[in-house]
């Protein structure tokens, strides 16, 4: 964990006083709708369908024993008893009172927690690998760094208006599983020959509604330079990106409209000013932030044979030292919203997280919960355990391991439901035997062209769209995080009903197709495209009873 | 009323003739040369959400090295005037009817605008 130093809990805490405020003069009518509004999102507090959406900020995933019994027993008294976690690695709470969020954050800031810039046009949360520090892959332990890009975005004077919502991935190990290359920037940790740490730059990825690729800017930017440099992208966004059209003000359209070479022109002439200037980090800046994070006390182990059943399989992950394990806990039970968690659940977590992991835990990116030092010797009861608390769906990187989006059950943006179509897919392949003979299948569902569930870079994509007031779904195949590729539509929406027919018909035809096991359902799409999947779906001559025009959402 | 604070007081707003003023989409190079000549340049804020007056403070200050005053005009509002004396203004013209005691109170907040630098 990283522990807050004075200055940290300082500004947590008159972050507080600061809101209270707000909101007192706001509900004395002192301050205007517009202006309320904009100072609110800046504390993750949005105006959803039914109550305000408070979004509690668990930067890069990180989150004490501790502070998750602070977020349960928040769970219980300002809200329904339960939490959302989000697939950018927070926790949203669906029905707090307007009144009670000063009281809610206040209550936060006693536990180093906050809900700053949670939301609103400014930088976001910094977000990662939910296997940093442990990772066997890792080549830097990115909690570092973000810890260092969190302390210096987080109030940054000159970028607490941009266009619009800014978010910063790092990635600290060789397999890429924080999807850096969909955020407006991606650093992507890299060590040259000699030895040092140095960051690839990629801008301009995003989903919503216009998926890109980001593009890379720099291959290896020494990391003294890191501030420096996101600092000379951010002031070539805050000036030129577009700011007449909310759909058009992402970092992304900018670098699409000005071309590649234009942009990166640009930031490069910004960051021949700011080079070597005041931003720029040095030895002291990384070790002071490095020497405030608790690390485990690691016992000197022999790496075990793991037992073998489905949870060990699924469940557990490499770890950097000998006999241990990182573990996760699904939060991915059929007949459960993905990624929600009640507060008792929480508790349980908790001490789960005390008695086999160091009083720690991890939120990751797919709404799963991450037990990172788990010694090999206490999976078997460890797993018992979660068993007894619904926690040991053993489905981690296969079909039902859905991710998604509140969708239209809570969030006042959707277009369509979520949580009934994840439920009818994860009912569908509910038998295990089989989810595992299907293997490795990310599926992922958005509510709307937001993109939230991160749809586009899901083997299976889907997306609900509106057609005169009436919910359909979109389907798009051969997505992927990393290498990061963007799904293909497959044609014309559905209705909710069919959606898991379509998923089985797509999963039928990858059966029949593929080489061996080995091959998983999105090297197969992207081995013999998307045609074969649609016949399947569609059939050759008379069609589904789907809506036949062409989604004008996509 | 719009009312002006100027070094963190209100003050009073005598009328100028050398003053240049910039507009958010303005190009800062191309009007550098000017500064040593004006006795305040004026940065406009269109409405409360636009944050591009912010950067232009920063090239003003940072990259074109002007001293004088440098004034945030517009929509400009109490809760704005932390990052914008964070960024170098030192000067406010209110929005109409904008508070000016309860914007003064954004002076004796806790720096929080600067936590970078508190940090080193």
């Amino acid at each position: 964990m990283y522990i807050y130093d004075e200055i940290d809990q300082r500004l947590v805490d008159e972050r507080v006083a600061q809101f209270r405020d707000q909101t007192r003069r706001f509900l004395a009518n002192r301050l205007t709708e517009e202006e309320f509004r904009a100072l609110r999102l800046r504390n993750g507090l949005y105006i959803q369908r039914y109550a305000p959406m408070l979004r509690i900020a668990i930067p890069y995933g990180l989150l004490s024993s501790t502070q998750l019994r602070k977020l349960a027993s928040i769970a219980r008294r300002y809200d329904r008893g339960y939490g959302h976690f989000s697939t950018r690695q927070n926790l949203q709470l669906n029905w707090p009172r307007l009144e009670d969020v000063p009281e809610i954050l206040a209550e936060l800031a006693t536990v180093q927690m906050h809900a700053i810039q949670t939301s609103g046009n400014c930088i976001r949360n910094v977000t990662t690998d939910h296997f940093a520090g442990v990772a066997a892959d890792e080549i830097v332990d990115s909690f570092v760094w973000c810890e260092l890009l969190r302390q210096w975005s987080t109030f940054h004077p000159e970028f607490n208006y941009l266009p619009r919502k800014f978010k910063i991935a790092v990635n600290g190990a060789v397999n890429d599983r924080a999807a850096v290359a969909v955020h407006d920037i991606g650093l992507h940790a890299r060590r040259n020959a000699a030895g040092e740490v140095g960051f690839a730059v990629l801008a301009g990825g995003g989903l919503g509604r216009t998926p890109l690729i980001g593009r890379t800017l720099r291959e290896f930017l020494p990391w003294p330079h890191l501030f420096s440099y996101v600092e000379a992208i951010l002031r070539v966004y805050n000036r030129f990106g577009r700011r007449d059209n909310i759909h058009k003000a992402r970092i992304k359209i900018l670098l699409k409209e000005w071309g590649f070479e234009k942009f990166r022109d640009a930031v490069e002439a910004e960051w021949a000013h700011l080079k070597d200037g005041p931003a720029t980090l040095t030895q002291a800046d990384v070790e002071r932030v490095q020497a405030r994070f608790t690390r485990p006390a690691y016992e000197e182990l022999p790496d075990e044979a793991l037992p073998a059943g489905a949870w060990f399989q699924r469940n557990v992950h490499p770890h950097k030292v000998p006999g241990y394990a990182a573990v996760t806990l699904s939060l991915k039970k059929t007949g459960v919203p993905p990624g929600d968690a009640t507060a008792d659940q929480m508790d349980a977590i908790a001490d789960l997280a005390d008695r086999y992991s160091s009083g720690e835990l991890r939120v990751s990116h797919e709404q799963n919960i991450i037990l990172a030092d788990v010694r090999q010797k206490d999976l078997a009861q460890l797993r018992e355990e979660a068993k007894a608390l619904g926690l040991a769906t053993p489905n981690i990187g296969l079909i039902t391991n859905i991710i998604s989006c509140p969708g239209g059950d809570f969030c006042a943006l959707a277009n369509a439901k979520s949580i009934p179509v994840a439920e009818a897919i994860q009912r569908r392949f509910d038998d295990l035997d089989y989810q595992h003979d299907i293997g490795e299948l990310d599926l992922n569902i958005s509510g709307c062209m937001n993109a939230c569930g991160h749809h586009h870079v899901g083997h299976i994509g889907i997306l609900g769209v509106d057609k005169n007031g009436e919910e359909w779904y979109q389907v798009e195949i051969g997505g992927a995080q990393f290498p990061a590729a963007l799904g293909k539509v497959i044609g014309p929406a559905f209705a909710r009903a069919d959606v898991p027919d379509v998923i089985e018909k797509l999963i039928h035809r990858y059966l029949a197709e593929r080489d061996s096991e080995a091959e998983r359902f999105v090297e197969v799409v992207h081995r013999i495209g998307i045609q074969p999947f649609k016949e399947s779906v569609y059939g050759h001559a008379h069609q589904k009873p789907a809506d036949r025009r062409e989604p004008a959402l996509a | 009323m719009a009312t002006l604070i100027r070094n963190r007081q209100i003050a009073a707003n005598p009328p100028s003739h050398s003053i240049l003023r910039l507009e958010p989409d303005q190009d800062v190079a191309a009007v550098a040369d000017r500064l040593v000549h004006v006795e305040r340049v004026e940065v406009h804020f269109p409405k409360f959400g636009d944050g591009r007056g912010f950067s232009i403070a920063k090239l003003l200050r940072e990259r074109y090295g002007y001293k004088g005053e440098l004034r945030a005009v517009g929509h400009v509002v109490r809760d704005h005037l932390g990052p914008m004396e964070a960024v170098g203004f030192d000067s406010f013209l209110l929005k109409e009817d904008e508070d000016a005691e309860i914007a003064l109170g954004a002076f004796s907040d806790f720096p929080i605008f600067a936590p970078a630098k508190l940090h080193r």
